[in-house]
């Protein structure tokens, strides 16, 4: 097993008509032993900027430490937050920095721009970006998750058809993979603000 | 081989580990506490690597005391756990890595909660009810499933902690003999024996 599948993890996120959604599973495990059902994988980076980091959990809070360091000195020299495309760029750049010893994450970001114009974006370990205008899909569960979203997707959802197309991709996504599910958090981003909702799926 | 567990309530963290040091075929000590006191109202139980459990475990409680002279005011579980997570997690990928995994157990006189804290040997942390780190999980996280309620009182946990030792006796290689059980709560932290079960 290799090491981006050792703790387990199912992210996904899908743009819509201006607003974005990003959803992640709960569980935290040890290869097949389940330790923690409410394991926190996307973070809040603006108010309008989240990240999803599926992959090892240790690199997962460091690296959310490290983000986070850097948002705020942005914030500090800048004198205003950062977009989620010049943040995208930053994790980049943050991750290739460690080409040679890579932070075990391929993180996924959603927000939505000044203009309130939606953008999603994913990455893989090493920082290569993924730049697509329907979904991102990322953890143990990928594979299954493409599939969902791929059918169920379509383009200009308004935020309540959005929630429903993702939750359903995840929750059938992560009932085929043994690593990932116990739960689930959604999390849909629009101009008036963010709407979280935890959904319970099959507890296995 | 260690068995390491800890259950957490409302207001009160009870945390068990074997005494057991054994190398290869060889029982070296039976009287062992592997449990690092932090401060009046925060320990941790360490397992793993031999060496770097000892070496870790100073280090975090030097620095924990540290603090709480230089700032007059103890470090909360929270604050504690985290900080162990960040020496870990830089350890990680520096030239000495710890290969030790940590219950970290506190009750934050602030918030008047108690709070239990899984640490892996990756640095990877999990505020958590209840936990175990070795063999001994996948035995006593089913027992702790059923059981656990999220009110639990003390006395509902260490009938629990019993039912866990039944199933280690009955079910687990390893004979275990003894084992340390500490509780901190309000008034700070205490061993029990296995009898005031």
């Amino acid at each position: 097993m290799s090491i981006m599948q050792y703790n387990g993890s199912a992210i996904v996120a899908m743009a819509g008509k201006d607003c974005v959604a990003i959803a992640a599973d709960k569980r935290l495990g040890q290869r097949a032993l389940t330790v923690d059902t409410d394991f926190q994988k996307v973070f809040p980076i603006t108010d309008r900027t989240y990240v999803g980091l599926p992959g090892l959990a240790t690199d997962v809070k460091t690296l959310y430490d490290r983000f986070r360091m850097r948002v705020n000195l942005y914030k500090h020299r800048e004198e205003r937050t950062i977009e989620p495309k010049t943040f995208s760029h930053l994790v980049s750049h943050m991750l290739y920095e460690r080409r040679f010893g890579p932070y075990f994450v391929e993180p996924i970001i959603a927000g939505l721009d000044k203009n309130d114009k939606p953008y999603i974006c994913g990455m893989d370990l090493i920082g290569c970006l993924d730049f697509a205008k329907d979904f991102i899909v990322g953890g143990t569960a990928s594979d299954n998750l493409y599939g969902m979203c791929e059918s169920l997707w379509e383009p200009d959802l308004g935020p309540n058809d959005l929630f429903e197309t993702i939750s359903q991709a995840l929750l059938a996504a992560v009932d085929r993979d043994a690593l990932s599910g116990w739960g689930a958090v959604v999390h849909i981003i629009t101009p008036e603000g963010v709407i979280t909702r935890d959904i319970k799926g099959r507890m296995d | 081989m260690d068995a390491q567990f800890a259950i957490s309530g409302r207001d009160f963290v009870i945390s068990v580990t074997d005494k057991g040091l054994r190398n290869s075929i060889l029982k070296m000590k039976m009287d062992q506490d592997k449990t690092c006191q932090l401060s009046s109202h925060t320990f941790m139980s360490v397992s793993g690597e031999p060496g770097d459990t000892s070496n870790f475990s100073e280090y975090i409680q030097g620095n924990v005391k540290l603090y709480s002279v230089r700032n007059a005011q103890d470090l909360s579980p929270s604050e504690t756990a985290n900080f162990i997570r960040g020496e870990l997690a830089d350890a990680l990928r520096s030239r000495s890595p710890s290969q030790v995994n940590l219950l970290v157990a506190g009750y934050d006189k602030g918030t008047n909660e108690a709070a239990l804290y899984w640490i892996d040997y990756l640095s990877a942390m999990a505020k958590v009810p209840f936990a175990a780190h070795g063999y001994c999980g996948y035995f006593l996280y089913a027992v702790m499933d059923r059981e656990y309620t999220a009110d639990i009182t003390l006395d509902g946990a260490k009938a629990l902690i019993k039912k866990c030792f039944e199933v280690l006796k009955t079910r687990f290689i390893i004979d275990y003999s003894d084992y340390t059980i500490k509780v901190v709560d309000k008034s700070g932290t205490r061993v029990l024996s296995q009898d005031e079960l």
